[in-house]
């Protein structure tokens, strides 16, 4: 198969892209789904490995309830029916990181089925939600490693038995960017559920993508899956160039081959994959060393119960307050960022000031020296004293910055203390300030005489003087107010 | 202790008594086992033994129901101090890191392990001839198989060598060969003994069994290896009854037993049918009442236990791939090393069971054989569950068609497969079921079956306390 990467661009013209995604995520557990070995990322290999995950003779696997708990979650979540009853079953191939030579998985009665996920809204206006066909719990084969030792092939079996869940949607994308905002929605609500760590790059959540060609109102066309997507805009790179590729094979009058593709990211084009061995036929059959996973409808309303706000909960919420759409997006992109502001705007009482210093000072902060905002060192309510300074004019805007960077340094202290450490609290005690401009009208004596012969133009250059004089403690407005009445008098 | 020797006096629950009274050691215990069973050798009946009584005894409490008591272990049952073979060439010498519950069990209650029992390859197979390690020896009748596949764990009780061992069952496996070799064989409700340990053959059909020489023994073998475990999901949570407390019942008033009708075929081999006659006179002069039943689906359980147990096979042995552990051949390429490797390391019996149950499974077979096998296992359950709803309390049965055949006199796979044709439905409702001797047939030992409601061991016990005592020790081999 050639790959035409140098389709002219209007080949796709009169084509529709359709589009489903089977999600893989990795589940947040703390051990395996089937054993107790660890299930942490990133250790030495081979090191997080128990009898199970070797298949040693004689081993069982016992379920995680944790990974149920969260695998669970996600299906509610996305407004899926979760079964009473799911089964496990085994999927068997033979293959050197498939100790056992069959993966536990669910095939015909899966956890969830049925559900739905907004994604905003389509080209023309319409609001676009993609069905989810099911939501199955699995576990991850192994990792081999095909380029480290010539003439071998290494395995490593850390990954082997993490807890999965696969999402399954219905073909309802229409675009790579749809496919995109599809993606970044679902791994918005997963990181709020805290099922998942969604990290592409580590594999913890994996995308492959099955799309179709065909002329708008056609039946769906022949679909092919393409793997190895590792970045969101990879997978939407990849669906442009898969359906380049079916479109000008349809358009030359052939017909699309149903195979299963990989993304070459560095040369931005698919290829076919390797067929697995034995891949047709997986002889699937239910699992008997566990039993049907039974959730009850107690435990369900008890899942029910403990789900977190979900982000579009939490937008409502924060656009309710009276944030704009700007605030609205930022503060809810990640789980932490927004009771993180709303403990700010609590103690503060102003959620615009508290919006601007999240998303300003703090985020900058955050992206100058890393770290998580749940473990940033000053307290949301004592950065809001600060904010209460500024608002009550007792530190200007320049200066708060100032305290802000001390209170970084410092931060047990309270920011009036620095404020005042610093002589950063602005002047505001009429003696002071008057006693300033008489200096700065006398020190400047052919200004003042202008000044005071009613050329008012030059009350911005005497305040200016002032505030100098007063090393920027002093409060304009009211420098502004006492020049005023000086001409006025 | 020599006197144990003897295996008429060679009782468990004797032994342990000794032990506790302090005139017995579990070393002096362990070295006279290993004695008999070097005396023994021609049995061909362990696949390894301890070098040494120190070495049986390491890792075994000091006190216990099984103070001291030497036991063996079948070889697809895994120990930490001696491999775990399952009888093939592909896990020879494999050494597991862990023990199993049935065995972590046993060494907690004072039991040492003095070897590892020789069986079928896999537990596939009714007569111990199918071992990578040759064939056993029948104790009770010279010429004949001992039976399968926990051939080895029979043999070593039937010889006196050990008091107690442990066999595993997925279609008869304990039963059979306890009928063959004139002892007691008792497999447990599904899920009443952890299947932790146990190489799976064919998970939902497996069962951890045990063997005594005397149905006390027995019972008091599984109670120490019974109960919940987290490490099986398929363990089940229900309490232990004290089994032995039925120990010395005389009398089986008010207890209902059931013949079922589709155990004593025509074509039954008339001596056997007499000796079952007998048992069922026994049982109504200890005054239980007998009650002629029917558990029609009968006739389905060894079709419906050759497609489902081959299936699960083939996939439970799919692990053995001389990627991590066991035997390699080596090849140019994986597929070439996957190939080789299974080829050689597995005999003939276990090969045709694999492809047997690999065809089963594939797309197009599934459901016009997996599908439809497990909706006859259900009603063959449901035919045990109604006739205990009905009152009956156990059921009898003869244990096996005929007695002790000679070595390869079943050559044809088929007719191997028949001798599991009374021991199959069991394994496949899940239900607790045991044989005990009944006399003889032919000069050879003729075993009879008690079959009971899941987790109504209790019931049977009972039955075979009263059928045990009716009968005297002389009937046993």
């Amino acid at each position: 198969m050639s790959t035409p990467v140098a389709a002219p661009a209007d080949v796709t013209a009169g084509f529709e892209m359709v589009v489903g995604l089977e999600v893989h995520v990795q589940l947040k557990t703390r051990s395996k789904a089937f054993d107790g070995a660890s299930a942490d990322y990133g250790a030495p290999p081979n090191a997080n490995v128990e009898p199970l995950c070797l298949a040693l003779p004689g081993t069982l696997p016992v379920l995680n309830a944790r990974a149920v708990e969260l695998a669970v979650r996600a299906a509610l979540a996305l407004g899926c029916t979760v079964h009473g009853t799911s089964i496990f079953a085994r999927k068997h191939y033979f293959y050197p990181d498939l100790p056992k030579g069959y993966q536990i998985s669910q095939h015909d009665r899966p956890l969830a089925t049925e559900g739905r996920l907004a994604i905003g809204a389509h080209a023309d206006g319409t609001p676009a939600v993609v069905g989810i066909t099911r939501v199955h719990m699995e576990e991850d084969a192994g990792k081999s490693v095909h380029d480290r030792y010539a003439g071998f092939t290494a395995v490593d079996l850390n990954r082997c038995g993490v807890p999965l869940i696969e999402i399954v949607s219905e073909p309802d994308m229409r675009s790579p960017e749809e496919a995109g905002a599809y993606l970044r929605t679902l791994k918005q609500l997963l990181e709020y559920l805290e099922v998942s760590d969604c990290n592409m790059e580590e594999g913890s959540l994996r995308v492959d993508a099955n799309v179709s060609a065909r002329r708008p109102g056609a039946p769906l066309g022949t679909k092919c899956e393409v793997k190895n997507m590792n970045s969101f805009s990879g997978v939407e790179r990849a669906l442009a160039a898969e359906f380049r590729r079916q479109c000008a094979i349809l358009a030359a009058g052939g017909s699309v081959q149903q195979q299963t593709l990989l993304w070459d990211a560095g040369k931005g084009e698919v290829r076919p994959a390797r067929t697995k061995e034995g891949s047709s036929d997986y002889r699937y059959f239910p699992e008997p060393d566990l039993p049907p996973l039974v959730i009850t409808a107690g435990q369900l309303d008890a899942y029910r119960a403990a789900l977190p706000e979900l982000p579009a909960a939490r937008k409502a919420r924060y656009a309710a307050m009276g944030l704009g759409d700007y605030d609205v997006q930022e503060l809810t992109a990640d789980p932490a960022t927004g009771p993180w502001f709303e403990r700010l705007a609590a103690a503060h009482g102003d959620a615009k000031a508290a919006a601007n210093w999240t998303l300003g000072e703090v985020r900058a902060t955050l992206k100058e020296h890393g770290g998580a905002l749940d473990a940033f060192p000053v307290a949301p309510e004592r950065l809001a004293r600060l904010l209460d300074l500024v608002r009550d004019g007792a530190v200007s805007v320049t200066a708060a910055r100032k305290v802000y960077a001390r209170l970084l340094e410092s931060p047990a202290d309270e920011p009036r203390a620095l404020a005042e450490r610093e002589g950063l609290l602005q002047v505001r005690d009429d003696d002071s300030l008057a006693r300033w401009v008489d200096e700065v009208l006398a020190e400047n004596p052919a200004e003042a005489q202008r000044f005071l012969g009613g050329e008012r133009k030059l009350q911005g250059v005497l305040v200016g003087l002032v505030m100098k004089k007063s090393q920027g403690r002093a409060d304009p407005k009211k420098v502004n107010q006492l020049l005023g009445a000086k001409v006025s008098a | 202790m020599t006197a144990a020797a003897s295996p008429a006096t060679l009782v468990a629950r004797d032994l342990a008594a000794a032990v506790a009274a302090g005139t017995a050691s579990a070393r002096t215990l362990a070295a006279d086992a290993l004695a008999r069973a070097a005396a023994h050798a021609d049995l061909n009946a362990f696949v390894t033994l301890h070098a040494t009584p120190e070495a049986a005894c390491e890792g075994s409490a000091a006190r216990g129901p099984l103070a001291g008591v030497p036991v063996a272990v079948k070889d697809n049952i895994a120990t930490t101090s001696l491999s775990t073979s399952c009888g093939s060439r592909i896990l020879e010498g494999y050494v597991s890191p862990f023990d199993a519950t049935a065995v972590a069990r046993l060494r907690a209650a004072g039991a040492t392990i003095v070897g590892k029992a020789n069986m079928d390859e896999f537990a596939m197979g009714s007569s111990t001839e199918h071992s990578a390690f040759g064939p056993v020896r029948n104790p009770a009748a010279p010429g004949r198989v001992p039976g399968g596949s926990s051939g080895g764990s029979a043999a070593v009780v039937a010889a006196g060598i050990v008091p107690i061992s442990l066999g595993s069952e997925t279609g008869g496996s304990v039963r059979q060969p306890a009928a063959f070799c004139g002892i007691t064989g008792v497999k447990p409700t599904y899920g009443r003994v952890s299947r932790y340990g146990l190489v799976a053959f064919a998970s939902s059909l497996d069962h951890v069994g045990v063997f005594g020489r005397t149905v006390d023994d027995a019972a008091l073998g599984l109670s120490v290896i019974a109960g919940v475990d987290p490490r099986d999901a398929t363990s089940a949570d229900v309490a232990v009854d004290d089994w032995r407390a039925h120990a010395g019942t005389e009398r089986l008033d008010g207890t209902v037993v059931g013949v079922p009708r589709e155990y004593f075929p025509a074509s039954l081999d008339p001596a056997m049918r007499a000796s079952c006659d007998e048992a069922i006179e026994r049982l109504r002069a200890l005054g239980a009442t007998v009650r002629e039943v029917s558990l029609p689906h009968t006739d389905y359980a060894i079709p419906v236990y050759y497609i489902l147990a081959p299936a699960e096979a083939s996939s439970n042995l799919a692990r053995f791939d001389g990627v991590r552990y066991g035997m390699r051949a080596p090849a140019d390429d994986l597929r070439g090393m996957y190939e080789t490797t299974r080829s050689r390391g597995f005999g003939a019996e276990v090969t045709r069971r694999i492809l047997l149950g690999t065809y089963v499974l594939s797309k197009g077979h599934y459901d016009a054989y997996y599908r439809t096998a497990q909706a006859v296992r259900r009603r063959i359950t449901a035919d045990f569950t109604r006739v205990f709803a009905d009152g009956v309390h156990v059921l009898f049965t003869p244990t096996t068609p005929t007695p002790a055949f000679e070595f390869g006199a079943k050559s044809a796979p088929l007719e191997m497969y028949l001798s599991d044709i009374f021991t199959a439905t069991a394994n496949l409702a899940g239900v607790p079921a045991m044989s005990l001797p009944i006399g003889r047939v032919g000069g050879l030992p003729a075993g009879g079956q008690l079959l009971a409601a899941h987790f109504r061991e209790a019931d049977m016990f009972r039955v075979a306390y009263a059928l045990e005592r009716a009968y005297g020790p002389e009937v046993r081999a």
